[in-house]
């Protein structure tokens, strides 16, 4: 049975990343994508300022989804007052 | 200089003296008065750090977290319901390694309502990774906020400094507070390794598995054991600097004591004059206090104990299905070798009065039981 008598107590109180969390790509969590409808979108804004994880851009009046950081919880879909917001399943891997 | 405090005003006055760079509250009774006096320090411009009034407990802990984690000396105070919605991240400023300090002021846990002193909410963080000291006077609540941020900070771990509510926490006393500079002298600014810095970004508490997470948890145990010594130490050091020495143990004529009063907290106050009144009588009455209860003082128990020795613990908190929660770490902590019977009573729950003459009787029931056979949890209160 390994004992841990021999690994030495000046085992760091923490352990810290200096990688980015960027790097963290947590759109492979999604099980379901937002798609929104450029026809019927309003520009309104609330999609962004509703997004937890940040990943709704406005670089255009059509908001764009960073699908790598999308983790698909639908609160974008659940708060569009245009209801523009499409969430089919995504497809299996 | 010498003024007339409540044990809150104590608790207050403690942190401004330490010059704490955060302090995040939220109100709760019988606490809020510790976070009122700081809001006004802050409005006189007494005290110089930040104040941050937070929407919740919870809230208030996930911003001390941050603000410890950029370097700053951090406080809070709490009670009871708010202690416990603050339950997750208690757990995530320990395993963070955090040396924040935190007045706890016991109360009763609900359902049913009930604002008195009951030590069920402090003890039920006990596995969250904080340390634990219990106060008995309003002088030892300001020197041992102080103690706590040195205390803290040399073995990072967080330290909470719990007061029994309204026995302490809105009663007057006496209270000597040191002067700034002496202070200063005994607690110089805190300096920690590792900070949030955006001119050098880390990610701080990110997944690790399981092999390095045992050893940053046994880490945490051999800092709790150094904790242990860093309490006596810095009681000690405190003593020689202010006249006031601490430690995890306070023992009151318990030098040829038979049986032994072992209290927690103010009731440590009342139980001197209940061993004062038995010896009167002849009786060999000593009070054993426990200042610590995370980390356990089980060396220094074991120390103290001598064989044969009966000890009464009163406990002002419950564990349901088990007991009286010192009782059942005392017993663990004498297991198997010592030949001292632990006799657990609880009392005062809700905030029941614990009398001078209610732990006369405790004593000589004790004592003078035929058989050193311990009782399971005794109920008892005051009929008086």
């Amino acid at each position: 049975m390994p004992l841990l008598e021999g690994d030495p107590l000046s085992f760091p109180r923490v352990i810290v990343s200096t990688r980015s969390m960027s790097e963290n790509r947590t759109g492979t969590w999604r099980t379901l994508r937002p798609v929104i409808d450029a026809s019927k979108c309003t520009g309104c804004l609330i999609c962004w300022k509703y997004c937890p994880e940040a990943c709704v851009t406005l670089t255009q009046k059509v908001p764009v989804i960073d699908m790598n950081y999308c983790k698909g919880c639908g609160i974008c879909v659940e708060e569009c007052p245009a209801h523009c917001v499409d969430f089919p399943a995504e497809e299996p891997v | 200089m010498k003024k007339v405090l409540m044990g809150n005003h104590a608790a207050a006055v403690a942190a401004a003296l330490a010059r704490v760079q955060v302090t995040v509250g939220y109100p709760i009774t019988p606490q809020t008065q510790v976070y009122e006096l700081l809001a006004e320090m802050k409005l006189n411009g007494t005290l110089a750090g930040e104040f941050i009034a937070a929407e919740s407990e919870h809230s208030v802990m996930a911003a001390i977290y941050g603000a410890a984690t950029a370097g700053a000396r951090t406080f809070t105070a709490t009670s009871s319901q708010g202690l416990a919605y603050m339950h997750e991240m208690l757990h995530w400023v320990a395993g963070a390694r955090l040396p924040v300090v935190m007045v706890d002021v016991n109360r009763a846990l609900g359902a049913p309502w009930n604002l008195g002193t009951d030590q069920t909410d402090s003890l039920s963080q006990r596995d969250t990774g904080w340390i634990q000291i219990y106060c008995s006077t309003n002088q030892e609540i300001l020197d041992s906020v102080l103690m706590a941020f040195k205390i803290a900070e040399r073995v990072m771990i967080p330290t909470m400094v719990v007061l029994d509510g309204f026995t302490l926490s809105h009663s007057y006393e006496p209270v000597d507070v040191p002067a700034q500079d002496d202070i200063d002298a005994f607690l110089p600014p805190f300096k920690p390794e590792l900070t949030l810095d955006p001119k050098r970004p880390m990610t701080f508490g990110a997944l690790v598995g399981p092999k390095d997470y045992l050893r940053l948890r046994r880490r945490m145990a051999a800092d709790m054991a150094e904790a242990e010594r860093a309490i006596d130490e810095v009681g000690r050091e405190f003593g020689e600097r202010f006249g006031r020495f601490y430690g995890q143990l306070d023992a009151y004529r318990c030098e040829d004591a038979e049986t032994v009063l072992v209290t927690s907290g103010a009731v440590g106050s009342t139980a001197r004059a209940a061993v004062d009144a038995l010896r009167e009588q002849g009786l060999a009455a000593g009070n054993l206090r426990m200042r610590s209860f995370r980390p356990f003082p089980a060396q220094a128990l074991r120390a103290f104990v001598r064989p044969g020795m009966r000890l009464a613990v009163i406990d002002r908190n419950y564990s349901p299905g088990a007991g009286g929660i010192f009782a059942q770490e005392i017993k663990a902590a004498l297991y198997p070798r010592s030949s001292a019977s632990v006799h657990g009573y609880v009392a005062g729950l809700g905030g029941g009065d614990i009398t001078v003459e209610l732990l006369q009787e405790v004593w000589r029931r004790v004592h003078d039981a035929a058989a050193a056979e311990p009782e399971p949890a005794s109920w008892v209160e005051d009929a008086r």
